[in-house]
């Protein structure tokens, strides 16, 4: 029918059109998007692999209370501000200050808060997590 | 000629096949979560340059956080607070109720290397043997181990790290472990 350059061509670009688009965030990701969107900021990206190799999980989740759920902590920059969750670190002294807005807010907007590649979601379907979501 | 083509294809097939087994990290720019025209990308570390120095484990972050830790690829502050205290116990539990598959041994030294008494002692687990009605459906749905196991400590999927003690070669007592096991 085609030449064989032809048909591999085609194969390809059918290859490409059946790849569904997927989110690949490393390992541990958490989305922050309780405010954020609303307040037309990009949402958080809260890297746990790149934090944990400079702290023990007990710093945060211990000493700074950081409860183990994503989005469950109610961070605001008021609160960051005044020293809490983030701002114990992010205060210039340890880490860099809250005035560098766009290195945390980096996320595409529009995405729900959420722990990335976790086994939840990859033992689920897209149409199962979708009719989850409904249900909600 | 078939021969010369022979050539071409052994190398070729050499480094597909070397490319296959070595951990590849996506950028910042193409994982899909981080918005690609952010201007924090090329100033944020990309996971790559960092996970790829660790030693290194087939699935989660790619990186066996244990032994990064242990043999001083890491040095993570214990503390914030300069009157936190830092424990670390070795005390490894068996747990039997796996129904046929093998009994889980749970070591509390690698646990409490990462973290503190109180993330788990008593809102997650009661600290008494046989207390904690831990199943796999309560797991997978994020309780119990599945806090952290199967979000940012390794999945869910790697049943056998768990469940590692055969059922048949176990002689002793289940509940906390005489002498150590672990390591």
């Amino acid at each position: 029918m085609f030449k064989n350059g032809k048909c591999i061509f085609i194969a390809f670009i059918l290859s490409l059109l059946a790849t569904p688009i997927m989110v690949a965030a490393e390992y541990g990701d958490v989305l922050i998007n309780n405010y954020s969107d609303e307040a037309g900021m990009r949402p958080v990206v809260f890297p746990h692999w790149f934090h944990r190799i400079r702290f023990r999980c007990k710093v945060c989740h211990a000493d700074l209370g950081f409860k183990m759920e994503a989005g469950g902590n109610q961070i605001n920059m008021l609160k960051i501000i005044d020293g809490e969750y983030c701002g114990a670190c992010h205060n210039g002294e340890v880490a860099w200050a809250v005035e560098n807005c766009d290195i945390c807010h980096t996320g595409k907007p529009g995405q729900p808060t959420q722990v990335h590649q976790s086994t939840a979601s990859k033992l689920t379907t897209t149409t199962k997590r979708k009719q989850a979501e409904s249900v909600e | 000629m078939k021969f010369k083509h022979s050539l071409y294809i052994l190398p070729l097939s050499l480094s597909f096949a070397l490319l296959a087994a070595e951990p590849s990290w996506r950028t910042l720019v193409e994982d899909g979560l981080h918005d690609p025209t952010s201007p924090a990308i090329g100033v944020l570390q990309e996971p790559a340059s960092a996970l790829s120095l660790l030693p290194p484990d087939t699935t989660g972050n790619q990186v066996s956080w244990i032994r990064a830790l242990r043999e001083g690829y890491i040095e993570p502050r214990t503390n914030i607070l300069p009157e936190t205290k830092i424990e670390v116990l070795d005390m490894d539990i068996i747990m039997e109720k796996t129904g046929e598959l093998s009994l889980v041994m749970f070591p509390h030294k690698p646990h409490t290397e990462w973290l503190d008494c109180a993330n788990c002692h008593d809102k997650i687990f009661v600290e008494k043997v046989d207390a904690n009605p831990i199943n796999m459906f309560a797991i997978l749905s994020g309780e119990y181990c599945g806090q952290c196991h199967g979000a940012v400590a390794f999945p869910l999927t790697e049943c056998n790290r768990c469940h590692s003690v055969a059922r048949s070669s176990f002689t002793g007592k289940p509940g906390v472990q005489p002498i150590s096991v672990s390591d």
